[in-house]
């Protein structure tokens, strides 16, 4: 079930340079959301709304919390708004979070907002490998280890935590055992490798991607990526059938 | 809902001038969380060929200014496909079903009207105007004698009312349209989008995919009411406006031009509720001013001399 309305800003702060945390009121969507969905913000004087993940759910107060980085004129126009935003959503398939055993979180720059939900669902049961450009992009990673995750932080330059990408240390927590299932959203090549490094050390792969959207509920099939089902190659949708597959249905 | 709304094309009547737009509105399914299809005058379904078709690869979609680009590529799950799966559902709504028909070869045209003729649909739009497909769609409307060849080809083929829908990338309309209505159509619908093409910058690619796409939204309008208004003085076979229709004031100005009903795409994806307020607003506007009958305005604008 998704809705659609404007809903009241009552809390934004930034997190670094151009990047947002906004917390809304808007009870039915928090009621429905699930970890991994995401909604689409109306940017105001544009024609297509802005796909963003859902990074916070809270049911008791009612709210959503999303956190975005500026990249073009659209997120720039969501950024200005400081009284309501225009939100359609939840919308899309988030993660399959298990009952029970270790999980492991993969995200790279603006793509770690849509696992802090596992985080504060699993807590102990987390390892949160998050990988950013340098320092200066760090995000949530405190908020990660406050939910009592593990935290493996990794940068491009290594002026924080591990230098290079986060495949290495996946690698190395997968060998140690017992991982139930990875769960990674990033950029395209993260989410390949990650893939790849799962696969070869057979653990279950979840990923969330990333494609252009129209509407965001399924109906004008714009915002397709290849997939295989059943030995058949066919387009699915990121915005319903998404954004969160099994990482080996997806054609990398 | 008041009478005043009610419109009737090709003898089948629509309880309000709003349709969704093929392409645009999926068959019907994808909104239901908001409203209910029946709140609608129509749905035209998602463009459907005989056999399923994969489509364009992605990126299908750019932002432009006031508008979009697309290049979908007629993905659909086929005719048959189309009336097993979502016709039933369709049905059980208060609504016009209009089956949007696209093929590369007349006989793909024909096979599916005759599919369609044997189903519940209650019209066929028969879209010999898309711009995202090498073999077929445009090539079909682009050109008189072809545009008459496969209207006549599908009107013997069924008996159900033939709504061609045409192609701005045309240098007169207004031939193709009286064209098609000397070949059988009941009526005509326009306009399909314009072909149009983005580049990055930086990267020197086409943001889509397939390098070419169509523009639809508001960008389109005024194309989209100078068309309907030549095709309008050209055939006496209703029209059904659409292009960047996203008002009630825009509503009232297609349907001055010409318009019998509209059709509403791009606008569903700024605001999912856009059809529902355009509905609204005509019904206040045909109150306040006094109009008994949206079918009154339809062509009254008074041009210059
Ligand atoms: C499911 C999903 C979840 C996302 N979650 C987040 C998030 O939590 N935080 C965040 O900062 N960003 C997120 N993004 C990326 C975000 O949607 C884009 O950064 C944003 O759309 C850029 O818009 P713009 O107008 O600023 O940029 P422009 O480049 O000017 O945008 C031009 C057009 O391209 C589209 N576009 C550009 N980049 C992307 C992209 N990466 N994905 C999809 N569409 C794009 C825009 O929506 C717009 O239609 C997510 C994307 C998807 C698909
Ligand atoms: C994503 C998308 C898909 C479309 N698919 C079809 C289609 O399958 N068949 C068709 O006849 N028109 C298709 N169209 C064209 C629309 O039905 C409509 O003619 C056009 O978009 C102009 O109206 P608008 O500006 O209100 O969107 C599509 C348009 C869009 C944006
Ligand atoms: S954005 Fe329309 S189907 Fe996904």
């Amino acid at each position: 079930m998704y809705f659609c309305g404007k809903y009241p800003i009552i809390e934004k702060k930034t997190l670094g340079a151009e990047i947002y945390s906004v917390v809304v009121y808007a009870p039915e969507q928090a009621n429905a959301a699930q970890v991994g969905q995401f909604v689409n913000i109306s940017a105001p004087g544009y024609t297509l709304r802005r796909p963003i993940s859902i990074c916070g759910i809270d049911r008791e107060r009612g709210t959503l919390r999303f956190v975005f980085e500026v990249r073009g004129e659209g997120t720039k126009a969501i950024a200005a708004e400081n009284d309501t935003l225009d939100i359609l959503g939840p919308l899309g398939k988030g993660f399959e979070i298990p009952e029970s055993g270790k999980i492991i979180a993969v995200g790279g720059g603006i793509g770690v907002p849509p696992l802090l939900g596992i985080s504060k669902a699993c807590r102990e049961r987390v390892t949160a490998i998050l990988g950013f450009r340098d320092y200066s992009k760090i995000i949530l990673d405190k908020e990660f280890s406050k939910n009592g995750s593990n935290v493996i932080l990794c940068t491009d330059d290594g002026s924080v935590g591990r230098k290079g990408v986060v495949s290495a240390p996946l690698e190395e927590e997968l060998q140690k055992g017992g991982v139930e299932v990875v769960m990674a959203c990033g950029p395209m090549p993260m989410l390949r490798a990650t893939a790849d490094v799962c696969k070869k050390l057979n653990v279950p792969c979840q990923v969330s991607l990333e494609q252009r959207m129209g509407c965001g509920v399924g109906a004008c099939v714009v915002c397709s990526c290849m997939t295989v089902k059943n030995g058949e190659e066919l387009y699915s949708r990121v915005c319903k059938d998404g954004p969160v597959f099994n990482a080996e249905e997806v054609r990398f | 809902m008041s009478d005043a709304l009610k419109v009737k094309i090709a003898g089948v009547e629509f309880k309000n001038p709003v349709i969704a737009a093929s392409g645009t509105y999926g068959n019907g399914e994808c909104y239901t969380d908001l409203y209910p299809i029946s709140r609608l005058g129509g749905i035209s379904c998602k463009g459907m060929t005989i056999t399923p078709r994969l489509g364009n690869p992605p990126p299908r979609i750019a932002e432009t200014p006031s508008g979009i680009l697309n290049s979908v590529g007629l993905q659909n799950i086929g005719v048959r496909g189309f009336a097993e799966k979502y016709l039933p559902e369709l049905k059980k709504s208060d609504c016009v079903i209009i089956a949007n028909v696209a093929g590369a070869a007349v006989e793909d045209y024909i096979a599916a009207a005759e599919i369609l003729d044997c189903t519940a649909v209650d019209m066929i739009e028969l879209n010999i105007s898309c711009p995202n497909v090498k073999a077929g769609g445009a090539a079909w409307g682009i050109s008189r004698e072809n545009a008459a060849m496969v209207t006549s080809s599908v009107r013997k083929a069924t008996k159900k009312p033939l709504i061609v829908k045409l192609t701005p990338n045309v240098t007169d309309i207004a031939e193709i349209a009286k064209a098609v209505e000397a070949a059988g159509a009941d009526s005509i619908s326009l306009i399909n989008t314009l072909l149009g093409m983005r580049i990055d910058i930086k990267t020197r690619r086409p943001v889509l995919k397939n390098n070419m796409g169509g523009l639809s939204g508001p960008a389109v309008f005024p194309v989209a009411v100078r068309m309907v208004r030549q095709c309008y003085k050209a055939v006496k076979i209703p029209i059904i406006g659409m292009g960047g229709v996203s008002s009630w004031q825009d509503a009232v100005e297609i349907m001055l031009a010409g318009a019998a009903a509209v059709q509403m795409g791009t606008a569903l994806f700024s605001d999912p509720y856009s059809p529902l307020k355009v509905i609204d607003g005509l019904e206040n506007y045909l109150k306040r001013e006094g109009i008994s009958s949206i079918s009154e305005i339809v062509g009254k604008c008074e041009e210059w001399g």
